[in-house]
């Protein structure tokens, strides 16, 4: 071994120092055991880690331990300019990257004064987008969900058809996932030609299969059990929690930022709010939120072609069009606290800009990320669980780690 | 402390029919969606066979242009530097000496020129920010390795290879 290779020094003690346990081993009763779920587990969705107090089979309770993939993404931002933060915006919620990239924008565009100004076909094509985007998380949220409680199929199905949003948005944009396609003012290119009757032909592709998804996930006796009534989530608690999006219409408040807010064009476009209705179980429970997120799919595709309506018709192409026309040349907001909000995939994500300098750099860019919300109140929703059951709450909750650590 | 979650339920054991009993519809049926799914389009490649068409804007590996006669067309101006969000590239400026013109297209340029892809997050700013037309980002996929220090492209990895034809990827929509 040579000399400056680094030995593998052993302390047990340094592992009680990183991320102690919170439940003291005396605190416990005699038939109590705290059971270590994560980080490393497929079905934490990333590296969550869950100390769970079990009594038997029932969960007593459970406490998240976040962090391990936390990327310092606001202390960086505080040394970047608006503009370069855009491709870690992305990082965020690497699911759902338009969704994100549009709502930061839109409070950079705020700060700035120029959100009236920018032209309607870049907002029409930001939202067709974001939809796009949309679809596909909630595709990853329900497929994957399905695999946690056991079911193979879905995934791979929603796998497959994912994959044709993202070629469309990679064709867009020039990068499958994490796309930096919509800039403060603009967008980066404009539409590709043939766009629009591809992403027509897509929505047509999708109509059939969402009915199957309906079918072999949504009815399924299987899916049903271990679904209805489970992890039931009161209206009252999920907004003392601050729970938002899929998960709050599920418990059974229409509330959408997209119609409480309007922002961009959305006041234009005709859609509605799926809401839980408590349809196999009770009102809020897994099964409730995951056919809101199945109906919001739908949703989406009318947006979509609605969209696609107006990119045709009012607001075609045309040869002058420049996406990057309207990108400010200075970046240099008024000194400011500024706080923007959107609905994204899972719910209300918010951006908080404090600027105070001269320069195009924010002296703090914090995030409100929907999904550490949606997630803190999983240690009240499965008290007097089943343990196999925490699998498929967790699950319902359909969080992204890279947004929860940011 | 009252319970959130009730999962009390009545099971109901439906005695099976003839038919159920046999199972053999059902595994009749089962079949019939296999082999069904047997003649359809598949949808996934044999990779490194077959690969996928990328789009015109695809971001990959970077490449540094040559002009028509051959000539870098960099200056090490390092507006690609100051842009990028992950401070992935550095560069060394020079002058060009007598005899060197059909090298190097203007009076100064790279001597040497970095991207450490471990950093490079192929966001496009810096290809966005060159005036001259030098840095592209490619169709080709950026190679794994077993070394990181391999992972810091100089200019032998990055600069296009003499007597090559321009990149194919020369569609950029908007030029300002």
């Amino acid at each position: 071994m040579s000399k400056n290779a680094i030995q593998y020094v052993y302390h047990p003690e340094n592992f009680d120092k990183s991320d102690p346990l919170l439940t003291q081993l005396s605190d416990l009763k005699s038939q109590e055991m705290i059971i270590n779920l994560g980080p490393q587990h497929p079905s934490t969705h990333g590296v969550l880690r869950l100390e769970v107090v079990t009594d038997g089979e029932m969960i007593v309770k459970v406490i998240p331990h976040m962090g391990y993939l936390h990327r310092c993404f606001e202390k960086h931002a505080e040394n970047l300019p608006y503009n370069q933060i855009i491709p870690f915006v992305d990082r965020l919620d690497y699911a759902a990257a338009m969704n994100s990239e549009h709502i930061y924008a839109m409070g950079v565009e705020r700060m700035l004064g120029i959100e009236k100004n920018i032209p309607p076909r870049i907002e029409y094509i930001r939202v067709l987008v974001a939809e796009l985007n949309r679809l596909s998380s909630h595709f990853l949220g329900v497929g994957a969900y399905a695999m946690d409680i056991g079911a193979f199929t879905p995934f791979l199905w929603m796998m497959r058809d994912r994959e044709h949003i993202n070629r469309l948005l990679e064709w867009v944009s020039g990068a499958r996932m994490l796309y930096n396609y919509i800039w403060i003012g603009g967008l980066y290119y404009d539409l590709p030609v043939g766009f629009e009757a591809r992403c027509l032909e897509f929505v047509h592709y999708l109509k059939p299969r969402l009915v199957e998804l309906q079918k072999l996930v949504m009815e399924n006796q299987i899916f049903i059990h271990r679904t209805a009534n489970i992890g039931v989530l009161p209206l009252d608690m999920a907004i003392n929690y601050g729970v938002t999006g899929p998960m709050l219409r599920a418990s059974g408040l229409r509330y959408d930022l997209r119609k409480v807010d309007a922002y961009s064009v959305y006041p234009e476009i005709d859609f509605d709010i799926p809401i839980g209705e408590g349809k196999m179980g009770q009102v809020g429970d897994c099964w409730d939120r995951t056919s809101v997120r199945v109906e919001e799919c739908w949703q989406s595709l009318r947006i979509i072609e609605q969209c696609i309506e107006k990119l045709t018709s009012v607001h075609a192409r045309t040869n002058a069009f420049d996406p990057q026309a309207m990108l400010p040349k200075k970046i240099r907001p008024q000194k400011m606290d500024f706080y923007c909000r959107g609905e994204s995939p899972k719910g209300e994500l918010g951006f908080f800009f404090r600027h105070n300098t001269n320069f195009d750099i924010p002296a703090r860019c914090k995030v409100r990320s929907p999904c550490f919300s949606n997630l803190s109140v999983i240690s009240e929703i499965t008290q007097g669980a089943m343990l196999a059951d925490l699998i498929a709450i967790l699950g319902s909750v359909d969080f992204i780690m890279g947004e929860v650590d940011r | 402390m009252q319970l959130l979650t009730n999962r009390s339920k009545v099971v109901v054991n439906k005695e099976m029919t003839l038919m159920e009993k046999l199972y053999i519809p059902a595994i009749f049926g089962g079949m019939m969606i296999t082999i069904k799914h047997l003649f359809r389009k598949k949808v996934t490649i044999q990779y490194p066979e077959q690969k996928r068409e990328f789009s015109k804007v695809y971001r990959g590996k970077h490449i540094l242009k040559r002009d028509e006669q051959g000539r870098e067309n960099c200056t090490a101006c390092g507006l690609c530097a100051v842009s990028c969000p992950a401070e992935a590239i550095t560069m060394v400026a020079a002058e060009r000496k007598k005899g060197e013109e059909h090298l190097y297209r203007e009076e100064k340029y790279a001597a040497n020129y970095e991207i450490n892809m471990l950093r490079c997050i192929f966001c496009g700013l810096c290809e966005e920010a060159c005036p001259k037309d030098a840095i592209y980002l490619t169709e080709e996929l950026m190679p794994a390795n077993y070394d990181r220090s391999n992972f810091i492209y100089g200019k032998d990895k990055l600069v296009q290879p003499l007597g090559t034809s321009a990149h194919p990827k020369t569609y950029k929509p908007y030029t300002k």
